[in-house]
């Protein structure tokens, strides 16, 4: 098996299904001649050519709308948005139209389409590139959210996704493209959605995470360990809608103490809502209040002032300490 | 006689007309345009017409819900559907529900749709897409669509409706991009009815709405849209092109809608009844009428006949559609092809409340 990155890992995916699949195809600006702007395209024009990976206009309204259309009419589209700041100009078409089409119908039109697109900070960027906005899309009923944190979940979650017959957000934590090699099977394969999974066992806390900050979660439960002998339980929920409830509850009875670490905003974020799931399904299991551990409720900082923003192994540290020492 | 219309990738302002509001050619009739088809059109639109004012009564009574009618428009409901081949798209408004019944969806479904019951948009079989509420935003569907027909070589085009308001929109200047950047078999339809609920055309676009396909490389074509002879024509024409590979067309429909833009605003507040009278002098059914009478082709007879033929219809349209009601669990079942945990529970719930509801009643 090849040793590939996160993002080499999505290039397989795509191929591997373009290679089984003639519906699905790919599209957005630079995904052809240049392979993407992250390479995650590389080489898919050569191998299936400008009928299937098609560089469009520079208009995300334009490429979300014409991919709902391409999908009611029979393909496969795989949509990239650049970086998940500049969804705002397709959101209307995301949330008005591929999130309702299915239930306006009442099932008779589907729209099974993906929108791919880089997240989260951490890499320096200019402004407007370093965005996650998974909440808000976990709000609008309709929509399916994704998000790996390492090579093999990328490329088996990339394939259910385009296999799914609703409209998936493919979210892609850029930070982490390269950061490690994993063994990736070169065949389609895939990893369901809606199932999370335990990066590491733990029976004192649960680290609820997903995305680039797993890594981060996984560092910190290390020293937890290693400084206080506290067997802290990671959580990767690899799919955010729908949330696999059962895995959370499940941890959270165990270890009665839950930090919940993203690095999107804190207000109205996913950590409220799980936050509010647990209390509400294991109150009397809990040791201590859930903490939440995230980014801060200002617009993501420019690259001099990124790392005072995203929680780091030191935060996620002072939230374990938090709910150890209740 | 002037020459039959003919799409090019000029932009013609003239708006093209074939049949005056006397009844009168004005230009041979196009290809493929016999008694018996004009007869067709001429049945449909008073179907629709029909439909319509029963619709509107309907809303007062309190039986429908917030309906937009489209009366003053049949000739573009009528004539841009027709033309096409049962499996061409539609991607229609909220005012193009004449359209889609031209297309095949039941009467019935249009009115469950109208009285706030989802079963109405569910059209399997029936290639048009439900009703767009949010502006401009079908006219990429339409490229969407005709991609995916050029991609699986199917021979479909995909037409767009919108307003003239919708050109205020980016959507509907992505569309036109897209759709001229790739070639693609789509039919942009603007029905200019001058009015944005009330804000008029002057404030939606300071040139004419038929000149902006020249910027992004598609062919247009501006029509009298009260002509039905002149909406036929110039969609036909606009198919042919597209299933020949020469790409998209916009054509602008310049039409009037007599009644308000839904049952909840007052057209008087923004029009005068002059206005409103002058285009109901050049209305596309009276127009019709008079050319088939004086062909010979229609008669009182047969206008009684159709009136009470189209009375019936619409009768048990109604009947049918009062007769339907969807489950409160339909709210559940079609968000995701698999309903996630979280809606299941919800479900759960509301099908708990209608127990307790039921066990109330029965004391």
């Amino acid at each position: 098996m090849a040793k590939l990155t996160l993002v080499e890992a999505v290039r397989d995916g795509l191929a591997a299904e373009m290679r089984q699949d003639p519906r699905v195809i790919v599209l957005g600006e630079d995904v052809g001649v240049n392979g993407g702007v992250f390479r995650a395209t590389d080489g898919l024009l050569a191998e299936f050519g400008p009928d299937r990976v098609i560089d469009t206009p520079l208009a995300e309204s334009g490429i979300i709308g014409t991919a709902i259309g391409l999908a009611i009419g029979g393909m496969r589209p795989v949509a990239e948005i650049q970086f998940m700041d500049f969804i705002a100009p397709g959101h209307d078409q995301l949330v008005s139209h591929a999130a309702r089409m299915r239930n306006r119908t009442r099932g008779a039109l589907t729209v099974p389409l993906v929108i791919r697109t880089p997240s989260g900070g951490g890499i320096r960027p200019p402004e407007h590139h370093s965005d996650s906005t998974e909440a808000v899309y976990c709000h609008y009923p309709g929509i399916k959210v994704v998000i790996p944190s390492n090579p093999y979940d990328a490329k088996g979650l990339l394939i259910a996704a385009i296999r799914d017959d609703d409209p998936v957000l493919f979210m892609e934590p850029k930070r982490i493209y390269r950061a490690q090699r994993q063994e990736v099977p070169a065949e389609a394969y895939t990893v369901p959605l809606g199932k999370a999974r335990v990066a590491r066992e733990g029976n004192d806390c649960t680290l609820v995470s997903w995305g680039a900050m797993v890594d981060v979660c996984l560092e910190a439960a290390e020293q937890a360990e290693r400084e206080h002998r506290w067997q802290a339980e990671v959580l990767d929920l690899r799919t955010l809608n729908p949330m696999d409830i059962d895995a959370v509850i499940a941890s959270a009875e165990k270890t009665g103490r839950v930090a919940v670490v993203h690095e999107a905003p804190r207000q109205c974020g996913l950590g409220a809502e799980i936050a509010a799931l647990i209390q509400e399904r294991v109150f009397l299991y809990l040791q201590a209040p859930v903490v939440r551990v995230t980014g801060y409720d200002v617009p993501f900082p420019l690259a001099s002032l990124e790392d005072v923003y995203l929680p780091n192994v030191r935060r996620v540290m002072a939230g374990i300490q938090k709910v150890m020492q209740f | 006689m002037g020459s039959a219309p003919t799409v090019t990738g000029e932009c013609v302002q003239a708006p093209l007309q074939c049949l005056t509001p006397a009844g009168e050619l004005a230009a041979p009739l196009p290809p493929g345009l016999d008694a018996n088809r004009l007869v067709e059109i001429y049945r449909w639109m008073v179907r629709l017409r029909a439909f319509d004012s029963r619709a509107l009564r309907l809303q007062r009574q309190g039986r429908l819900g917030t309906y937009a009618p489209y009366s003053g428009q049949e000739a573009c409901q009528v004539c841009s559907v027709l033309p096409l081949q049962r499996t061409d798209w539609i991607c229609p408004t909220y005012r193009d529900h004449g359209a889609m019944m031209v297309h095949g969806v039941p009467m019935a479904n249009i009115l469950r749709y109208w009285r706030g019951d989802e079963w109405g948009s569910h059209l399997p079989g029936v290639y048009t897409l439900p009703i767009s509420i949010p502006i401009a935003t079908q006219c990429l569907h339409a490229v969407g669509l005709a991609w995916a027909a050029r991609l699986r070589g199917t021979g479909q085009v995909a037409v767009a409706y919108f307003g003239d308001g919708a050109t205020s929109q980016g959507d509907f200047h992505e569309a036109m991009n897209f759709a001229g950047v790739f070639r693609l078999p789509v039919i942009f339809f603007c029905q200019n009815n001058l009015y944005a609920i009330s804000v008029p055309l002057a404030r939606q676009t300071a040139a004419p709405i038929v000149t902006k396909a020249a910027g992004y490389g598609v062919a247009a074509l501006r029509v009298d849209g009260n002509d039905p002879i002149a909406v036929w024509a110039a969609v036909s024409q606009a198919a042919a092109r597209a299933r020949a590979g020469e790409g998209a067309t916009l054509i602008e429909a310049l039409t009037y809608r007599y009644g308000p833009h839904t049952t909840a605003d007052d057209p008087t507040r923004y029009r005068s009844e002059d206005e409103v009278r002058q285009w109901q002098e050049r209305d596309p059914i009276t127009r019709l009428h008079r050319y088939l009478v004086h062909q010979g082709l229609w008669d009182a007879a047969s206008e009684e006949a159709l009136q009470e033929q189209v009375k019936a219809e619409v009768a048990a349209a109604v009947a049918e559609a009062e007769s339907l009601h969807p489950a409160p669990t339909d709210i559940f079942d079609y968000v995701y092809g698999e309903a996630p945990w979280y809606i299941r529970e919800q479900r759960r719930e509301v099908l708990a409340e209608a127990r307790v509801g039921e066990g109330g009643g029965h004391g």
